[in-house]
This record gives structure tokens, sequence and C-alpha cells, in this order.
């Protein structure tokens, strides 16, 4: 006969419905946020039955002029779902790299990756070359920038959780350096870069939205698929290499994947600091330890976190914005802290 | 079965192991002994791939994959804090999975199988730190039983237990092992544990096999005190076999 407790089913760790209900329901809220806020007030209800009016098979009536209309569709909606797809991008970069690297402070911005991304994306401003070349060239820089970061770590002190970060910390400010004096050499571009470094999303438009979207996709197609093996990667190396996964493998694919992203982002919206760190933390102390919780959370979670971090920069000094990096960093830093104490406190 | 035929693992310039030849029969269990260094996790390692090596690691009619047809237990398993039994047993089944795939019914009934086995159920959603060293044991032993490998590499399967926990887990191996044909290695420190419970002892020193046979045949003084510099008396305890015994230096 069976006890009790033996009937307690075995089962992978995984969302469930009520975590996607509520992770979707605060996501259509921020979203509604997000198109309500700004100088020119639409009725809630004429937003709602504008936006179900562009459902296919749908046609609805609303009470939105033509300008409010594409105040909506051209401006708002553009600012909006950009800053989904980079707060989703950053976030899930940060999960993946948090996997890859088992270390709960790695994210995009502390990796160096950011900054890597930056420089490369300023390189192609300071030349004139296209937008197009944008997110290739700071893909590069991410890539050179991770990879920098990881071999420093491994060669000054072994893996342990503030090496990798001290690291990220160095190159950093290396491919900062590298991109003042690219800055300084230009002066023309200098304002151009420099809100763009603060990170935006004041200037986006659906192109934008556009570029960003195939490279968020991809990457987030890769995060997400890859999410049990980040489970196995922490059993370590060894024993993950004793279950049959080529490791080098894997990590390289999400480190790819997770870089991509972040540079992807970077490009369009500039340097927006600590999602990486805050999103995937958030769902790790209410869900637990999984990737497979965290990694696809981290999509929807991230977006949210990052319209409405949007939605603080827009209003907290209005008529004025506040550059997004500003708010994120605001609460980022704190966060950080926050992590850093538990993780060192555990270790 | 699995052989080591002419096996070297090398570090840059330095060998480390080898050449080994050493073969364990379909269903046996064999005790891999020697002083500390000698080279038997090394050894161990070669054969899932997590160490290079040269020479041939074979299996007769397996193709020897890691995790599929070898399952290896390490001596220090990395055991992350908040993950729960189940999950961590489950982990197991990651060779049979694929990259992209998630785990079927039949995955589940062999998580739930080694569970049973090793008397983990009341467990089951216990996170891996708040398990004592004996439970965290039986833990990392059930996920090496869902891999369902038929050649189980235990690297000190027993190093951190007390006596009690240490008679638990190698009779729960010898009952797995007669129970599902296993082939069994295990690196293990306690001469007297490994010389009662294995069918045959091998020793390694300095990289190579210095003996090889019964525990009667491997295990005498001066064989122990030329690889191990340690003075021990070996005696016949009963039918279960040899008792080793440190000794003190005489004052």
């Amino acid at each position: 006969m069976r006890a009790a407790a033996g009937a307690r089913p075995i089962a992978p760790a995984r969302i469930g419905a009520g975590r996607w209900l509520v992770a979707a329901g605060l996501l259509l809220v921020a979203v509604l946020a997000g198109l309500l806020a700004g100088s020119v007030p639409l009725d809630p209800v004429d937003v709602v039955r504008a936006l179900a009016d562009r459902l296919p098979l749908i046609t609805v009536e609303h009470g939105l002029d033509e300008v409010q209309t594409r105040l909506l569709f051209e401006l708002r909606m553009p600012r909006v779902v950009m800053g989904g797809l980079v707060g989703a991008v950053l976030a899930v970069a940060g999960a993946g790299y948090q996997g890859v690297f088992r270390n709960p402070l790695a994210d995009p911005y502390l990796l160096g990756v950011a900054a890597g991304a930056g420089l490369g994306a300023t390189a192609v401003i300071g030349t004139g070359a296209g937008p197009a070349a944008i997110p290739i060239v700071a893909f590069v820089g991410g890539m050179a920038a991770v990879g920098a970061t990881y071999v420093l770590s491994r060669t000054v002190g072994g893996r342990t959780t503030t090496s990798l970060i001290l690291a990220g910390v160095a190159v950093a400010a290396f491919a900062t350096a590298i991109q003042t004096f690219l800055l300084q050499r230009s002066y023309e571009t200098l304002r151009e870069v420099y809100s763009w470094i603060l990170g935006r999303l004041v200037t986006v438009g659906w192109a934008e939205v556009w570029s960003l979207l195939p490279y968020a996709l991809l990457a987030s197609s890769v995060l997400v698929a890859l999410r049990r093996l980040l489970d196995v990667l922490g059993l370590g190396d060894e024993e993950a290499v004793g279950l049959g996964v080529n490791v080098t493998g894997v990590r390289r694919l999400v480190v790819v994947a997770a870089t991509l992203a972040t540079a992807a982002a970077v490009s369009v919206s500039g340097l927006i600091g600590f999602v990486g760190i805050i999103v995937p933390h958030i769902i790790r102390m209410l869900t637990g330890w999984s990737y497979r919780v965290i990694v696809p959370l981290s999509l929807v979670v991230g977006a949210t976190f990052l319209i409405v971090a949007d939605l603080g920069a827009r209003t907290l000094v209005a008529p004025a914005e506040l550059p997004i990096g500003v708010v994120t960093a605001f609460i980022g830093a704190p966060f950080f802290l926050l992590v850093l104490r538990t993780t060192r406190g555990s270790s | 079965m699995i052989s080591w035929r002419e096996v070297v693992v090398s570090f840059g310039d330095v060998v480390v192991v080898g050449p080994v030849t050493l073969t364990v029969g379909d269903g046996e269990w064999v005790g891999l002994i020697g002083p500390n260094g000698a080279g038997k996790s090394t050894l161990l390692k070669a054969a899932v791939g997590i160490v290079p090596h040269e020479g041939v690691v074979d299996l007769g009619d397996r193709k020897g994959e890691a995790g599929k047809d070898i399952a290896w237990m390490p001596q220090r398993p990395l055991l992350p804090d908040e993950m729960n039994v189940a999950n961590y047993v489950l982990l197991g089944r990651t060779p049979h999975l694929g990259y992209l795939g998630s785990e079927s019914g039949h995955d589940l009934d062999s998580v739930r199988n080694a569970i049973e086995r090793l008397e983990l159920v009341d467990l089951s959603d216990r996170p891996l730190s708040t398990l004592s060293g004996g439970e965290a044991q039986r833990a990392v032993l059930a996920r090496a039983l869902a891999q369902e490998a038929p050649v189980l590499l235990l690297d000190e399967p027993t190093s951190a237990l007390d006596v009690g926990h240490q008679q638990q887990v190698m009779e729960l191996i010898d009952q797995l092992r007669r129970e599902d044909g296993l082939t069994v290695l295990s690196a293990i420190h306690d001469l007297t544990l490994a010389g009662q419970y294995t069918d045959r002892l091998v020793m390694m020193d300095h990289g190579v096999v210095v003996a090889d046979g019964s525990a009667r045949e491997v295990l005498t003084e001066e064989r122990i005190m030329d690889h191990y510099e340690a003075r021990v008396r070996v005696a016949e305890s009963n039918e279960d076999g040899l008792t080793v015994t440190p000794m003190r230096r005489p004052q």
C-alpha cells in the first residue's frame, strides 16, 4: 500500500496557469497605463475600443478623433511595445547569463556586455554608417566584452561570484573609456550619442520596433528552448557532462543568444541597466529556483517592468522626461546590493 | 560490462593516469582503492568524458554514451540549495530527453521508481539544502539510478557519511546491482567496507593499477604500507571477510 505522501505527483517545475494569468494581467495593465499616460488625456474606454477595432475581423466604434488615433498608434503604442520588447530581452538575457555562469549577479550591464555593445554602436554612429549596421557591430562589441570578462575573471580569481562582476566592471570601464575617446574625436555626434547612452525610448517609432523584433524573437526562442539545460548546468560542468550534455556548446549558444538580445536592445534604446538582474530575481524570490520557470516568465515580467519604468521616466518630472536608464538604475542599484548581501550570506 | 584499455590521462606533459587496463564484468561490483591522488577519480571521469583520455573505454555492445550508458556519481555533488528532491532526481533523465525534449510519462515513472527504492518519497518535495548528509547521498544515488544506465561509477559514495549510513549505502548499492544486474565500479577509501561488500578490489597508486584480485589477495599489510604508508593490521573477522585496522606508531 502506498502512503499518502507517496501519491504526491512527481512533476517538473512549471509555471502553472495561475502565475501565467497574474503575469499576463500585470502586463496588460502596464500596457494600458503606458498608452494612457501623457500630456494629452485619452479616454480609457475609447482606447480599449480603438485597440479592439484594430484586431482582425472585428469592428468596434470608438470616440477617438484622427489626431488622437494617430497619437495612440503612431507615438504611444510603438513606445510601449518597444519598452516591452527591450525589457523582455534584457530580462531574459540576464536569466540566461545567470544560468550559464551559475552566478546570480550576472547581468548584461554588470558583465560589460552592454558597454561593449554601446562601444560598437558608438563607433557606428561616429562613422556615420547606416543604422542597420548598429545591431551587428553592437553584437560584436558585446561578444568581445563578455568574452573578455569571462577570461579575465578566470585568470584573476577562479570562479567566484564577485570575480566575474569585478572583471565585468573593468571591461565596462575600458569599453566606456574607448567610447569617450571616440566621442571626443567626433564632437558633432556627442549629443546624439550622449542621449542614447542614458537610455531612451523617446524617439521610438515602429521602424525601431521592427528592427529589434527579429533579434528579440531569435534570441528569446533560443533561451526559452534551452531553459531546462540551464537547470542541468546548475549541477556543475562535470555532472552536466556526466549527464551527456555538451556543456561548452550549450554555454556558447546561451551566451551568444543573450548577447545578441542585449546588443539589439542596446542599439535601439541605449544603456538600460539592472533589468537583467531585478526581473529574474523577483521571479526567483516568488517562484523558486528553476530556469524552466524563470526564463519564460522573465520575458513577460521584464516587459511589464520596463513599461512601468518608462511610465515613471515620462511622468515623474513631467513635462520634462528622465532617461529610463536613470529610473532603472534608481531601483536597480539598491536591489543589486540586496542580492549581493543575500548571495554572499548564503555562500 | 565496462573496460578501460591502455587508458592514459595527462594534463599537459604530466601523466596522471595510466596506462590502465581494467575490466569490470556484467553484474560485477569492483572496489577501486588507493591513496589520495592515485588517480581513482580521474579514471572514472575519463570513462564519462569529463577528462579527455587516450586509449579506449569499451562498453561491449553499448556505445558508451555519457549519461545513457554510464551513470557517474561525483565525490562532492553540487546540490542546488532550493531545488527539491523530485526535480533533482528528474535531472537524471537528461540523457534520455535530448536538448529540446521534455519528460514523458515513462521518464516520470523512472523517477518515481528511483525515489521509492531509495525511500525518498516523503522527502520528494523537500529542498536539497534541508537534507541530512545521508539523505542527500540517497538523493544523488536516486538521480544516478534514474538514468537507467547499465554501468554505475561511484566516486567515494560513503565518504561524507557516519558508519551507520555508510553501511546503509553499501547495502543499498549491493541490493540495486543484484536486482538490476548493474555493473558497478566504486572508488572507496574505507578498506574494510571495500573488502566486505565488493566482489573484487583494484588498487591504484601513482596512476596505475598495482594490485587486482580478491580482498584477501589485495589487502595485505605490506601492500598497504607500501602504497598508503600506513601501519595497519589485517585480520580475518568472520565469514564477511577482512577488517583493516589502523595501528598507532610505537611511541
